[in-house]
């Protein structure tokens, strides 16, 4: 039994050196796919971060009346934490709200010289909630409009933006929606092609399979050293396109950071660098060995 | 040993190969079967190493209806017989050495019994200095040696021979011929496939002539009569 595997590895250790270019060819497809669908993992994984920091940065801003004491906002404040969709309430004063807009447009003259213009501070104060799940805007706002602060409450800006947020959400889950049936259909003519390209390779050996059965070899024997191929190819395929991933996040971590800023891509890649492997590993040997024990079974009935 | 019984095989296109042959091998025996091109000799070859299975009758190596064997079994069958081709079925990834030891490889023999047998029998067929050499790097005459030495090595109790000679010129295929009688003399039933009559006529032995996929002759010291 042992001197059996040790010869079906010997074989197959041979047989994936003398194939040469077939073999690379073979480790270059399913390096290919591996990375494919890595990067179907690690996307998703930044998707998944990227819509919900999009979706933290919405909020509703409840302004009051101009005169509407500080004490009674910050009661309101307290009464709205009740609330239990309520995840977070900040009071931004007048004065905050000025020195924000300013820091945010000081390069705009227009705006500059329109607030000297206007004189004084035209801001008024207001409560900053965000709820716990997007959806539960809507709940808070009728709340909102019901309480007994209401009468001092000058408006609620997610009527206005509520079109806005619908608009976003919906695009985010669209986009969420397209990419992800995508990188799925890439993922599956990526497999596709490897099996085709392994079936290739044993459809070129075919006549050595025949003559193996003919000697009186049995078909896990011939068998072996092929599936032990496949797990080589892959598991080369499987390290090329980890050495490829590290390399791209690290080279692109500092140019995403412009791009996307709450998200560091080599940080995100380290910690998720087991499950990362762990995929790739699954994904090269798996395809590898699988799709070698497919192809060669139509071969094996002589 | 081997026993045809009625065997008729028909292809798909209705091509008749084999019309209800029958005939026996006893154990030490020397057989060739001989024929034009498409008389149905290797037809009968493939019948008896489970290649084919035929359209109607049996075949029985050694009391087992070859048919009847499962595919895994069929392998068992198989190391009992040492095939020879006409385009040698040599595996072209391996060197001559790993060609012949493989015979012993699927068997299960231990290495060193391996390259102790397979070094032997390289030198019973001339092979020695080949030993490394890939089957490309080898002329036909060769290349069929070191098909008759994966056919032996393992010591199987028939050897098929389905025209060893065919691509051969006449000195090799004497030196291919002279092997095989002293195969069989060492005990083992040969059953030669051949449409070289000089060669049947030199023999001597039995011989069964097929035509149209019929027996129209089987004789003791016969003759290439066709």
């Amino acid at each position: 039994m042992l001197a059996a595997f040790k010869r079906i590895i010997k074989s197959g250790w041979q047989g994936f050196f003398r194939d040469g270019g077939l073999a690379l060819a073979t480790i270059f497809i399913l390096a290919m796919t591996v990375f494919i669908i890595a990067s179907f993992f690690f996307t998703k994984d930044i998707g998944r971060i990227l819509i919900s920091s999009l979706r933290d940065k919405v909020d509703i801003s409840v302004y009051f009346k101009n005169g509407t004491s500080e004490e009674d906002i910050l009661k309101a404040k307290e009464e709205i934490l009740q609330v239990p969709e309520v995840k977070d309430v900040k009071y931004v004063s007048p004065d905050e709200a000025l020195v924000n807009f300013i820091e945010k447009n000081r390069n705009d003259l227009v705006l500059m010289e329109s607030l000297k213009e206007v004189g004084g501070n035209p801001f008024l104060a207001s409560l900053n909630i965000k709820s716990q799940q997007a959806s539960q805007y809507e709940a808070i706002s009728v709340f909102l409009s019901k309480a007994d602060f209401s009468d001092s409450v000058e408006k609620i800006d997610y009527f206005q933006r509520k079109s806005a947020i619908d608009k976003i959400f919906s695009v985010a889950g669209l986009v969420e929606k397209v990419s992800i049936s995508l990188a799925l259909i890439l993922m599956i003519v990526a497999v596709l092609i490897t099996f085709n390209t392994i079936r290739l390779t044993i459809y070129n050996q075919r006549e050595e399979i025949k003559i193996q059965r003919l000697v009186g070899a049995s078909n896990g024997f011939i068998q072996g050293p092929f599936i032990f191929e496949g797990f080589i190819s892959g598991l080369a395929a499987a390290l090329i396109s980890l050495i490829i991933f590290t390399l791209i996040c690290w080279i692109f971590a500092s140019k995403a950071s412009i791009l996307l800023s709450d998200i560091n891509i080599f940080q995100l890649f380290v910690k998720s660098f087991w499950s990362l492997l762990l995929v790739q590993l699954a994904a090269g040997i798996g395809l590898g060995v699988l799709s070698s024990m497919i192809a060669i079974r139509k071969y094996l009935k002589v | 040993m081997i026993k045809f019984e009625n065997i008729t095989k028909i292809y798909l296109s209705d091509t008749v190969a084999l019309d209800c042959v029958s005939f026996q091998v006893k154990p030490k025996e020397f057989v060739s079967i001989v024929g034009k091109s498409g008389a149905g000799k290797t037809t009968l070859l493939k019948l008896l190493m489970a290649e084919e299975k035929p359209t109607e009758g049996k075949v029985f190596f050694d009391g087992t209806d070859v048919n009847s064997l499962k595919n895994n079994e069929v392998s068992f069958l198989r190391r009992k017989i040492g095939s020879v081709f006409q385009d040698y079925k040599l595996l072209p990834s391996k060197t001559t050495y790993e060609n012949v030891a493989y015979a012993l490889e699927v068997i299960g023999l231990p290495e060193e019994e391996i390259s102790k047998e397979v070094l032997q029998v390289l030198e019973i067929v001339g092979l020695s200095d080949k030993v490394n050499n890939f089957p490309a790097q080898l002329s036909g005459g060769e290349r069929q040696r070191a098909a008759i030495a994966r056919a032996l090595v393992h010591r199987p109790e028939v050897i098929l021979a389905d025209e060893p000679t065919g691509n051969l010129d006449p000195y090799h295929t004497s030196d291919i011929i002279n092997l095989l009688l002293r195969i069989n003399e060492m005990g083992t039933t040969v059953v030669l496939a051949t449409h070289d009559k000089e060669t049947i006529n030199n023999l001597k032995k039995r011989v069964i002539t097929l035509e149209k996929g019929k027996v129209i002759r089987d004789e003791e010291e016969g003759r290439f009569i066709l």
